[in-house]
């Protein structure tokens, strides 16, 4: 699914991924975690095609050189980024964005384009599943939306576009509890054997209601240590500093 | 009549010899020309003119039209169906074959100005002048020398009239370039309330010439609802003043939307006469490829206690060359003036051009007076937020685009003008991102 092999990025002298390799198998769910200035957020947007960073290494994606796509045929190859700070885009309505994006990727993918009945009913149907409230709908994209309606509105979008990776970053931000909940909850019921996910948080809260496969903690633009998902209960019990400690001492040890 | 049957150069036109109509008419004509053989046509030393090459316009030759010319194409191509009643002057002259007078409404009256120009041994309102300084510039001299037709409305004190007026303005140049002048007016009694439609189109591949100037009169407490769709042929050029004088509580707004032509000039002035009066004035300019559009708007308050909004928004593509200037005056007598002005610019191009140009003239203490211009480009956050999605770049461009542009077409309220002006504008918009994203982009331009 995904293969990712000594990736760097680096905006100008500075350089944020260094040397990151991780491999997703269909169907699993990933979690990274890792302290502020780890590159998480960085990991997001070279994933999804960002202007702006130095990258070298290889990522392939569904047999795809990913690196080498627009962030649109990433899109259409079925890559979903959630993004921690959506975009808000007065002017432009939610419903005939999402339709647009939603024919956008069926065109990349071979489909038919969807007819607006069809559309709206599975937006509707969609839009219960995240309990998304329905003066969303016509409202412009993300414009004064509360942080837990835009993140929703992020799974809206994702179960509309049926992606087969799925990147959470930092999707826990910003939420209460009973946002936290309802969102992953959207997220879950999109979990399926085909479908990978790399969920990209700071705290292990997310972790409790979206449950990962493997945890892996990122540092210094690499990651450090992998684990099963009891891993990310021990991070938050020892914090980020002693297990990047430990982590470097082990990796002196080694040598 | 030599001077008004064979093409001319603009700069050259002068008074026919045998001016014909009842002798009030004579005199104006004879006085308008005189005007402009004193004082001239603008020049670019003028603050109204200042961004606007009039040189090749001046020296350009232009055949003063006849009436009695036909439409190649079909008037509903060409302007919104609203129903209800729509006058249409084609080359300058009113056509009744392609208008339609709507239901008959008590205390309306509708007529071309011609038949009131040949009947009427009163000066009719729209030729009124306006004492010490009769023209504001020297094409405003020359629409009142030349102008043989245009829309008349009356409305009586009280009437509310629910359906839109629609006046549209056609220029069709079968063989050389035509110079069309117009002149319309409205004069609302008090209490009375309507929609005005101006709709200024055109076709044919000549570089026609159209001058137009739209008078309207608000009595106490009239509501006039107004609007302009300019979508001439890429190569006219559309000179406009629409001139406005308001009563007290009055109620004016007016949305400008400037499309086509290859130059075109729309002045908007409004003086506040009357106590409370509230003017509202929004315009959408698109210049792209090399058009120039320029929009010119004065508002004078006079009286005190009026509130007016100018909201100007431009889309700059390609060599478009867009002006706002705009021009708020407050008297010494209007005390307790609420104005505000905003001009928003897109440049879409490194070779568009804006030029904004606020300009406050306060002359009294006791003013709340808010103005701002923002100059940008599109958000490029948001554009990689739509690509995420498989949204691709031209396409997401054009999407903000339109959506910026929209701000100003949802100010509309009647339905079926929205979604008219919302289809031409999105057309434009189109062909100006195709052509401007660059051959990199172009591929797939119809995703959707």
């Amino acid at each position: 699914m995904l293969h990712i092999n000594d990736l760097t990025a680096s905006i100008g002298e500075k350089k944020i991924l260094d040397g990151l390799d991780l491999t997703i198998n269909p169907g699993e769910v990933h979690a990274i975690m890792g302290p502020n200035g780890a590159g998480k957020s960085t990991l997001a947007n070279v994933l999804g095609g960002r202007d702006g960073y130095d990258v070298s290494g290889s990522v392939t994606f569904n047999g795809l050189d990913l690196l080498s796509l627009t962030p649109e045929e990433r899109a259409g190859a079925g890559l979903f980024l959630a993004f921690q700070y959506p975009a808000e885009i007065p002017g432009v309505g939610n419903l005939y964005f999402l339709r647009t994006a939603v024919n956008s990727v069926r065109r990349f993918r071979g489909l038919d384009m969807i007819g607006v009945t069809d559309f709206l009913a599975l937006a509707e149907a969609a839009m219960e599943s995240v309990e998304m409230d329905r003066s969303l709908k016509n409202r412009s994209v993300n414009d004064g939306f509360s942080g837990g309606e835009k993140k929703r509105n992020e799974i809206l979008q994702m179960t509309m576009l049926e992606p087969t990776l799925a990147v959470l970053d930092e999707t826990d931000s910003g939420l209460d509890i009973d946002a936290l909940r309802i969102v992953a909850n959207g997220v879950n019921a999109l979990r399926s054997p085909e479908r990978s996910m790399l969920v990209i948080t700071h705290y292990q809260r997310l972790l409790d209601y979206i449950v990962p496969d493997r945890v892996h903690v990122l540092a210094g633009g690499r990651i450090i240590r992998s684990g099963g998902k009891e891993l990310a209960a021990e991070l938050e019990a020892n914090g980020y500093t002693e297990t990047v400690a430990q982590a470097a001492a082990a990796a002196g040890a080694a040598r | 009549m030599t001077s008004t049957t064979t093409a001319t150069r603009l700069r050259d036109l002068d008074q026919p010899d045998d001016l014909d109509g009842p002798q009030w008419l004579v005199q104006c004509r004879a006085s308008a020309f005189g005007w402009l053989a004193e004082h001239g046509f603008p020049t670019q030393k003028d603050e109204a003119w200042r961004y606007l090459r009039l040189g090749p316009i001046l020296d350009g030759e232009f055949r003063p039209s006849q009436p009695a010319s036909e439409l190649s194409c079909e008037i509903a191509q060409l302007v919104a169906n609203l129903g209800g009643t729509r006058l249409v002057f084609l080359n300058g002259h009113f056509h009744p074959g392609l208008s339609t007078i709507g239901q008959n409404v008590q205390g309306l009256t509708i007529a071309s100005i011609a038949s009131l120009l040949t009947a009427q041994s009163d000066v009719p309102p729209a030729f009124l002048d306006k004492g010490d300084n009769p023209y504001l510039d020297g094409f405003a001299a020359l629409n009142v020398g030349l102008a043989g037709d245009g829309a008349y409305i009356a409305i009586a004190a009280g009437v509310a009239v629910e359906r839109p007026i629609q006046v549209v303005y056609c220029t069709s140049d079968d063989d050389e370039p035509v110079l069309s002048t117009t002149r319309s007016c409205v004069v609302a009694a008090a209490g009375s309330r309507a929609v005005i439609v101006e709709t200024h189109v055109g076709v044919g591949t000549k570089t026609s010439f159209a001058n137009n100037v739209t008078r309207i009169q608000l009595g106490e407490n009239a509501q006039i609802e107004h609007h302009m769709i300019q979508n001439t042929a890429p190569t006219a050029v559309q000179f406009g003043v629409l001139d406005v004088t308001q009563a007290a509580n009055s109620r004016f707004s007016s949305n400008a939307f400037s499309l086509g032509a290859s130059v075109a000039r729309h002045e908007v002035r409004v003086r506040l006469e009357g106590e409370a009066a509230d003017v509202t004035l929004a315009g959408l300019y698109l210049p792209s490829s090399s058009q120039h559009h320029d929009n010119p708007v004065t508002v004078e308050h006079v009286a005190p206690g009026c509130t007016s909004r100018q909201i100007y928004n431009g889309v700059l593509d390609e060599k478009g060359h867009g002006v706002f200037n705009g021009r708020i005056i407050v008297q010494p007598s209007a005390n307790g003036t609420d104005a505000t002005q905003f001009n928003r610019n897109l440049v879409l191009s490194d070779h568009a051009e804006i030029d904004t140009r606020p300009r406050l003239e306060i002359l009294t203490d006791d003013v709340t007076c808010t103005h701002g211009v923002t100059v940008g480009q599109l958000d490029e956050d948001a554009i990689y937020y739509l690509r995420t999605r498989g949204i691709t770049e031209p396409v997401a461009r054009t999407m903000l685009t339109t959506a910026f542009a929209n701000e100003m077409v949802q100010r509309i309220d009647n339905p079926s003008l929205r979604s008219w002006v919302e289809q031409v504008v999105a057309q434009r918009l189109d062909s100006s991102t195709r052509v401007a994203s660059g051959p990199a982009a172009i591929t797939v331009g119809t995703a959707l």
